[in-house]
């Protein structure tokens, strides 16, 4: 095959993977009928990890929905912790993922474990936006302000202001365990979290 | 034009295979018309397959179900609807096969859009569902349907020559299990 042609089904190729790779990010529940915007495929990752496996995870205490503040030390030595970032109220996927992590609690709970979600969005908009998944087990943390200080500290925050759709295990100790800093486009499969979670069994 | 010609020969080809099925559906499929082509694994549990009365393995379309009628849920385990449904849907089940008169004619199926058979089955012990679930976790199903929004329900009446129809769709707004039975019944003739 002669450089030339070779070059042309590269570029054909090129094209149709365009097509074929319409990335899997729907929020398809009629819960949220018409309310979910759609920003369309993102670059996959968009920031530069900050802290590895092994690692101790920074403390940090956010407000929730609840009210109330909550900080990640005051799980130490009671429960491991996932810290479930996802990137911003109202956008697909996002909408997806905690109401999945809602009716699985009993499965957290094999694995002592509590599970965080974090946005960088306010109060407000997470009030509203999470009341839409029903009543949920655990709390909404956000990291608005500072903006994303949180998410910074962990280098999960986008060059855009949003956090990535990251998991973290932290086991009792307050040591990271497990780091999945997913493609934003795409849910994480829940297995790969429990399959973690064993793991500090 | 003739150096062309591989290239172009590869371009359609890989257009076929790969994107027709992703354009096929633009719209979820509606009363009055047949179901797209869903294959479906044969389950492996055994009550599971004398329920939809399969045997064998491998993969099997709906039609072939022996029922005059099949309920199928496109549902999804991260749908906030779909769980507050869920045990609706159950009832739903228990009604038909407490009914001699119908249990053996219609059956009810889920297929978990974008769900792992992981997540499945986190769906089928959160909520004790009693009748066969599917995965499609590469959403091929769901695109296949159009892309619809959960939970979507389609009862599809099965001929005695093997042929089929779509009698009723739904999207949400599940009413219960016995107006929706009520419902099934009228629009696949059964009563």
């Amino acid at each position: 095959m002669d450089k030339k042609r070779f070059t042309h089904i590269l570029l054909i190729i090129g094209v149709l993977s365009v097509f074929v790779s319409v990335p899997m990010a729907f929020a398809i529940s009629d819960a949220y009928k018409g309310n979910i915007y759609q920003p369309g495929t993102l670059k996959p990752n968009d920031s530069k990890l900050k802290v590895k496996v092994g690692d101790p995870a920074p403390d940090f205490k956010l407000p929730s929905t609840s009210g109330e503040k909550v900080s990640l030390s005051q799980y130490r030595g009671k429960k491991n912790v996932i810290l479930s970032f996802v990137p911003a109220a109202w956008t697909p996927v996002c909408s997806d993922q905690w109401p999945g992590y809602n009716i699985a609690k009993d499965f957290f709970n094999q694995y002592d474990a509590i599970l965080l979600g974090i946005t960088v969005d306010n109060i407000p908009t997470l009030f509203a936006w999470t009341n839409q998944m029903g009543h949920l087990w655990f709390p909404i943390l956000s990291d608005f302000w500072p903006h994303g200080a949180v998410a910074k500290k962990y280098g999960v925050l986008r060059s855009d202001g949003v956090s990535e759709r990251a998991l973290l295990v932290i086991d009792k100790k307050g040591i990271i365990r497990y780091i999945d800093v997913h493609d934003i486009n795409k849910r994480p499969p829940l297995e790969e979290l429990m399959k973690a979670l064993e793991k500090l069994k | 034009m003739k150096k062309y010609l591989i290239p172009l020969t590869i371009m359609i080809l890989l257009f076929s295979v790969f994107a027709f099925p992703v354009l096929a559906a633009n719209k979820p499929p509606e009363k009055g018309e047949s179901l797209p082509a869903i294959n479906l694994p044969i389950p492996k549990n055994l009550d599971e397959r004398s329920y939809l009365g399969l045997s064998g393995s491998g993969t099997f379309k709906i039609p072939q179900i022996k029922a005059k009628v099949v309920i199928v849920e496109i549902y999804s385990m991260y749908c906030p609807y779909c769980q507050k449904d869920a045990p609706g849907v159950n009832e739903l089940y228990r009604l038909i096969e407490n009914n001699p008169d119908i249990k053996n004619k219609i059956k009810l199926i889920g297929i978990g859009a974008g769900n792992t058979p992981y997540e499945v089955e986190i769906f089928k012990k959160t909520y004790n569902v009693p009748f066969p679930l599917f995965p499609d976790k590469d959403y091929a199903i769901h695109k296949a349907c159009g892309e619809v929004r959960t939970p979507y329900f389609m009862v599809i009446k099965i001929n005695e020559d093997g042929t089929h129809q779509i009698v009723h769709t739904q999207l949400g707004n599940y009413p219960g299990a016995e107006p929706f039975l009520e419902l099934v019944l009228k629009a696949s003739g059964l009563k």
